[in-house]
């Protein structure tokens, strides 16, 4: 049963990491920029909903309602700004740029909110009640709920990629962008809608994770952009569902190895990433995003 | 600014200059392409065809000289804008969204449309097997059937001038003469076309007026009708007693 259990906690965290994933393997697939400053993104987002609860006194569920627009405005913005003069520059200073974007982010976080970790209180109702499945086999409704979030939200990127006008153009702007152009299609605001919808889903990670844990300056390098790492290249760089593959089997390994030892959670988390790039560097799924 | 009482070019080419990094692709071309008309680029490998459409379409930046659409001076604007403004092309090697289908290839053409006859039912009804294969992935077309659908997502923009970028190369003679077929068409719907060719015989017969460039510079202009084959080899192949016609050497 305890293995099971394992199996389960970890899967259902998966959802979490998937939510990580995704707005990083979107960027990438779109327009093949690797955003280091990922995960300290999703620690904004979390600070940010931070301070319009301790302001505004909404729930903690509903704080998304600002934070995603919030982040969405500011995804675009950064994009017609740094990232499309890094892009203009060369794919490979997209890196440059976006490393040192982390490094202002986490230093600026800890000078204003100090290194101390916070976290957004989920509610009782939430994060202490279990839903039960069996004697001894019961899950926590936070990461059902987070886990559901993840599915809808790659229901909806997918359904947005492939039917709407704007997926439409994001892919046409993905194959070739020069014949996208000719089309009479704007790149660069095509990009930067395709930035704001990542940035959205970075808000959502980040809340989710400051309900889940706890948020620190250092944990948007050293936890949420490793792990959605992880999950990216293990599920398949640009394939959306990959993305919740790669989360579920990352989430499914730290548990199989907090089961050995419990020291050994993370660790075995890398072992399989690496697993996967050694052996099937495509990742488990080889589609594409949209597709 | 232009005088009313003259026909004005649709879309006019002055002393146009573009470098690729050291190299002086285009020297101080002119041309004036008037409305209804098929005007054809011809000349040889690296003699700057392509550079001067993807110029006139936005993609390369002159260092010198204008291009103007209507009269109206578009050499500074993006190239999404001047597709929007009437300026449509199908690039070379057609350049189709590969993962998108045959229809979703036509909707990213019509996403910034203007008002005309075009439209992607037209488009079908031009092409008569694109119908039935809408759904197929654009990668899993023959060439022929790229450069169809390449053509059509240029169409469906309803375009006020249509640039063609090499439509023959890499396609066999039958297909080529078929799609040629379809130009007619196009310019019964009003279309007027500037088009780059290497296969001279294909260009002499569908232009309204040929324009010969070697190296960067006009050699020839003319009707084909009152050229003789010897003028359009010489001005091809730069070979002495080339004549040059009288549009467009505005150089004082």
């Amino acid at each position: 049963m305890a293995w099971l259990d394992a199996v389960l906690q970890g899967a259902l965290t998966g959802g979490l990491y998937a939510l990580f994933a995704c707005g990083l393997s979107l960027l990438f697939g779109v327009m093949k920029v690797v955003n280091l400053a990922h995960g300290d993104l999703a620690v904004v987002a979390g600070y940010v909903a931070v301070g319009i609860i301790t302001v505004t006194h909404v729930p903690v569920l509903w704080s998304f309602l600002i934070v995603v627009p919030v982040m969405g405005v500011a995804g675009y913005l950064l994009q017609r700004s740094v990232i499309q003069a890094a892009l203009a520059r060369g794919e490979l200073t997209t890196l440059i740029v976006t490393f040192g974007l982390s490094v202002v982010i986490e230093n600026a976080l800890l000078q204003f909110f100090t290194a101390n970790s916070r976290g957004l209180g989920a509610g009782e109702a939430l994060v202490r009640s279990s839903l039960h499945l069996g004697p001894r086999l019961q899950v926590a409704w936070l990461l059902v709920v987070i886990f559901a979030v993840a599915v809808l939200v790659l229901l909806g990127l997918q359904y947005f990629l492939s039917r709407s006008q704007y997926g439409r153009l994001i892919r046409a702007v993905a194959d070739d962008r020069e014949a996208a152009q000719l089309a009479g299609c704007d790149d660069r605001h095509v990009f930067g809608i395709a930035a704001a919808i990542a940035f959205g889903t970075v808000g959502l990670a980040g809340i989710a994770y400051g309900m889940y844990s706890q948020l620190s300056p250092s944990t948007g390098t050293d936890t949420i952009l490793l792990f959605a790492f992880a999950a990216v290249v293990i599920g398949g760089l640009g394939s959306l569902w990959g993305t919740l593959l790669g989360g579920v089997v990352l989430g499914v390994a730290q548990q199989i190895g907090a089961q050995i030892d419990i020291s050994d959670d993370v660790l075995a988390g890398y072992l399989v990433f690496l697993a996967v790039l050694v052996l099937r560097p495509q990742g488990l799924t080889t589609r594409r995003a949209g597709s | 600014m232009t005088q009313p009482a003259v026909v004005r070019p649709l879309l006019e080419i002055r002393d146009l200059t573009v470098f690729h990094g050291q190299l002086r692709a285009l020297s101080g071309i002119s041309l004036e392409v008037q409305p209804g008309a098929v005007e054809a680029i011809i000349g040889a490998n690296g003699a700057g065809k392509s550079t001067l459409l993807r110029t006139i379409a936005g993609l390369h930046h002159p260092s010198q000289g204008s291009v103007l659409l209507d009269g109206e001076d578009v050499t500074r604007t993006r190239p999404a804008r001047r597709a929007r403004a009437g300026i449509a092309m199908v690039p070379e090697g057609r350049r189709l969204f590969p993962s998108l289908t045959v229809e979703e290839n036509l909707r990213v053409g019509a996403s910034y449309a203007r008002r005309g006859p075009w439209s992607i039912d037209s488009v079908y009804d031009l092409f008569g097997w694109m119908r039935e294969r809408r759904r197929q992935k654009a990668a899993q077309l023959s060439g022929g059937e790229q450069q169809a659908v390449a053509i059509g997502r240029a169409l469906v923009a309803n375009p006020r001038v249509l640039l063609l970028d090499e439509l023959s190369l890499g396609l066999a003679p039958v297909v080529v003469e078929r799609i040629y077929t379809t130009l007619p068409q196009l310019l019964a719907a009003g279309l007027t076309v500037l088009l780059v060719e290497q296969d001279v015989g294909q260009a002499l017969q569908v232009a309204s007026r040929v324009h010969c460039l070697l190296e960067g510079r006009t050699t020839l202009t003319g009707l084909p009708s009152q050229l003789t084959r010897e003028q359009v080899e010489a001005a091809y192949f730069g070979l002495r007693g080339a004549t040059t016609g009288g549009v467009g050497h505005g150089v004082a």
